[in-house]
């Protein structure tokens, strides 16, 4: 649909965003800020044990503390039955959800939710928890992927059973699934190559680390309805998992979604709302919960922690003859890895003849995983992406040059089957060897060693249904009603489409994040997929406002509507163009032209289009200490038609800020109890801006033809290739290749140390 | 006729087949046809009447979004691959 002669005059231009003054003046409203008459405050008992049987638990003391008014326990929830229920753009099992947010018969990871408190105070609930008295038989525990898939492994979960295995069993494993893709011949493939490596690494599990804790507040009214305002990836995903984990109707649930201080995934699913709101139902008060950054860490949900093997052939042409991965990711303790992904992705970006690829998703006695930037794909790439460097390097061949020979293009089968439509991921290889950073020469540092690492990335993108209206207001401007929280600056493009397709400034154009009964149903702000199909709900929204204007005009004209037109946001009549009017001038008339416009869209888009990247970075590492020091990064990437390229850059550097904490320092580090031990960003430890130079990026614009304006999802892909090319800067730099994340300092100087 | 690609942990349903032709006017017909070839083969990607939620089905290179109903049109080539979201 798209074309690349479109020629735009608001999309591809760079405006303010209309949530920008809010935000910098901290008038901008989060779901902690959230304060109604009456108000209690909640707080969660949690786990000191990464696995153990509740014997029992009493909270008379708790309830018998003056300003305590409600607590819940798992006896509180409605008894649900195992299975996989389809929740719009997820697959939930509600018994595990339920488990998850309040324990039934076991504890499965240290901070695992046990009871909750509302009290009329944070300090009297804070107190309160301290008063349930829970009596534990602690069970031994597993929290690594390769010891926990062993026979005699501490089972988790009693009633899991291998889905997607080639033969059924009933036996109890931590093995909740098996994924396989296969195609050609491996014997023939590494038979046919010069040159084959095998490596195994090892991936720790890392946290989202947004800066916004998880938050809600519920009101449950005695009419049996309820509304929650909570920091959300998606309102109606929030609104559907809490009906069907309280087994009431979803629509008696109005989820208002507050401003969001980061997701990245993490807030897809809920894990406060539904205590909130009970504690509310037995109170009879509104209920406010917020979580500590503790909390945020040892329960909600970080990506898993990985053991990867792979095995590659190539030729002395430079061509890949085998591939073959085997990878086991952590769920945490209920089904649910990324692994699935994981395996479609990791050899995404090539074309390969032979290949074979094995996945499995292991239950441990960690918080349940939950999506994290392009989910699966980050580990998957460390992997991949080292051990093509490696057979480029023996091979003598520049690694962009490897992949420029081994890159998918349009027709290339994806590792899992189907043939790409239109790609750039070459073009991302083209204009990362093209870029001044890799022609020019490596800085030199002062007693460190320097080296330059380049790695490739894929995501897919997503679609999904959403829904938008536009409404003209008397003025002539517009605003944009959709129902995706706006995390990466969806406002700002939602408006943008609209103004585009109305003739107006992006200014004109007020965007709007709706409740769950103030717009159609959308599904979650995540899979890169807002700009794209919420973009598309806009754009169709918008076309159907302009359709509704030229109506109105010729109404006004007394002329036939086929016989008006509506270009650069002013409509005139096609047999008589004395006759024209802006769509200011029409604004004003529209009482006598038949009433209000208000153009509206649900739609559930195909056409994704998914996204490549090619990064490179120099990075001089300390012989001493091991510490790596990242000099320069520059991120190419596919992304369609960039609609606000100041936001598409900012999710680029985002996510590579996260890569490069992810690459060298995070990590969930858990004690022989099983008890984390950094459970606060002082341990834990995230990048700053003193750790990173500017991140500098290059956008390959090549339009996705599945969408009216070209766009695809940008979000994602660009966390995919800094941990890999940074390892392979650290190897170009000290000769060592890095098979563990992080690649912290202590590692670091360790494999110097072994390699002298 | 359709070319459907059978996903690696299937083949044993196909003797080791890694792909077949089917045929059917919607994904439900096909996959239906399917079974017949392959007994066993709708329950591995068909759940309470629609497809499981862990399975996507690309047609021609697209992730579908019709579920059972989707139009399978003449000569296509089918994959059934894992259902993906996104963070």
């Amino acid at each position: 649909m798209a074309t690349q002669e479109a020629k735009f005059k608001v999309i591809g231009t760079r405006p303010i965003r209309h949530d920008g003054v809010d935000k910098v003046t901290g008038r901008a409203r989060y779901g902690a800020d959230i304060n109604l008459p009456g108000l209690l405050h909640g707080k969660v008992l949690r786990s000191p044990h990464a696995h153990a049987r509740i014997k029992s638990i009493d909270v008379s003391a708790a309830a018998a503390l003056p300003g305590v008014k409600a607590v819940i326990t798992s006896a509180d929830f409605p008894k649900l039955k195992s299975g996989v229920v389809p929740l719009g753009e997820l697959a939930m099992n509600p018994l595990y959800m339920s488990m998850n947010l309040l324990a039934h018969d076991k504890v499965l990871y240290d901070g695992h939710a046990v009871a909750a408190v509302a009290a009329t105070s944070p300090h009297i609930a804070e107190e309160a928890v301290k008063l349930i008295k829970v009596e534990y038989e602690v069970l031994p525990h597993v929290q690594d992927v390769r010891s926990a898939m062993k026979e005699d492994a501490p089972i988790l979960l009693p009633d899991v059973r291998t889905s997607g295995a080639p033969e059924k069993s009933d036996k109890q494993t931590n093995i909740a699934s098996q994924v396989r893709f296969a195609r050609g011949d491996l014997d023939v493939g590494f038979k046919a190559a010069d040159i084959v490596v095998e490596r195994e690494f090892n991936t720790a599990m890392v946290h989202q680390g947004y800066i916004e804790p998880h938050n809600a507040v519920a009101q449950y009214n005695a009419d049996g309805q309820a509304t929650i305002w909570t920091s959300t990836q998606g309102a109606f995903t929030a609104r559907d998992q809490c009906g069907l984990v309280l087994g009431i109707p979803a629509s008696s649930i109005k989820v208002v979604p507050a401003e969001i201080g980061g997701g990245f995934g993490g807030k897809i699913p809920i894990y406060l709302e539904p205590l909130a709101l009970l504690l509310s139902k037995k109170s009879g008060k509104p209920v406010k919960l917020v979580m500590s950054r503790g909390e945020v860490l040892r329960a909600t949900g970080p990506t898993p922690g990985s053991h990867i093997r792979v095995k590659m052939g190539a030729n002395k042409a430079g061509k890949i003859t085998a591939a073959q991965v085997w990878m086991a990711y952590e769920a945490g303790a209920f089904p649910g890895s990324p692994v699935g992904a994981g395996c479609m992705t990791i050899l995404a970006p090539y074309d390969l003849e032979n290949l074979q690829i094995d996945g499995f998703d292991v239950l441990v006695n960690k918080p349940k995983t939950a999506a994290y930037r392009a989910p699966g794909a980050t580990n998957a790439a460390m992997g991949a992406e080292t051990v093509i460097d490696e057979l480029a390097e023996k091979l003598g061949i520049d690694p962009l040059e490897f992949r420029r020979i081994n890159g998918a293009k349009e027709g290339t089968a994806q590792p899992a089957g189907p043939k790409y439509l239109r790609i750039g991921y070459l073009e991302t290889v083209e204009a990362a060897k093209n870029s001044a950073h890799y022609k020019s020469p490596l800085p030199k540092v002062s007693g460190k060693l320097v080296g330059r690492g380049v790695a490739s990335g894929f995501w897919f993108n997503a679609g999904f249904q959403s829904s938008a209206t536009v409404n003209i207001n008397t003025d002539g401007t517009a605003n944009v009603v959709t129902g995706s929280p706006d995390i990466g600056g969806s406002r700002a493009s939602c408006a943008m489409i609209a103004a585009e397709v109305l003739g107006l400034k992006a200014e004109e154009v007020h965007p709007v994040v709706a409740d769950t009964e103030s717009i159609g149903h959308t599904d979650m702000t995540g899979g890169s997929r807002v700009t794209f199909a919420t973009g598309y709900a806009v754009y169709e929204a918008a076309q159907d406002a302009v359709n509704q204007l030229k109506q109105r005009a010729a109404t006004l004209w007394k002329a036939k509507p086929e016989e008006v037109v509506f270009q650069d946001g002013v409509v005139s009549r096609t047999t008589n163009g004395q006759e024209s009017m802006s769509l200011k001038e029409l604004a004003g008339k529209l009482p006598r032209a038949g009433g209000p416009v208000g153009g509206r869209a649900s739609v559930n888009p195909r056409g994704v289009g998914p996204a490549f990247a090619t990064h490179v970075v120099d990075v001089a590492v300390d012989p001493e200490t091991g510490k790596v020091d990242i000099l320069r990064y520059t991120a190419t990437q596919d992304v369609g038609k960039a609609v606000h390229p100041s936001y598409v850059e900012g999710q680029m550097q985002g996510a590579v800020a996260q890569g490069v904490g992810w690459a060298l320092n995070e990590e969930y580090f858990y004690d022989e109890k099983g008890t984390l031990r950094n459970a606060g960003f002082l341990d834990y430890r995230v990048p700053t801006c003193l750790d990173l130079p500017m991140i500098e990026t290059i956008l390959i614009e090549v339009p996705n033809p599945g969408h009216p304006i070209g766009i695809r999802g940008v979000g994602e892909v660009p966390i995919v290739p800094p941990p890999a090319a940074i390892a392979n800067a650290i190897y170009r730099a000290v000769g060592v290749r890095m098979t563990e994340l992080p690649m912290s300092p202590p590692k670091v100087a360790k494999a110097v140390l072994e390699k002298k | 006729m359709a070319t459907v690609f059978i996903p690696a942990l299937l083949r044993k349903l196909t003797g080791g087949k890694d792909r077949t032709s089917a045929t059917g006017a919607t994904l439900r017909e096909l996959i239906n046809d399917l079974d017949r070839q392959f007994p066993g083969f709708r329950d591995r990607v068909v759940e309470h009447g629609d497809l499981a939620g862990s399975v996507a089905v690309s047609i021609n290179g697209e992730v579908i979004t019709g579920g059972l109903a989707e139009p399978v049109p003449t000569d296509s080539e089918i994959h059934f691959v894992p259902a993906i979201a996104g963070g």
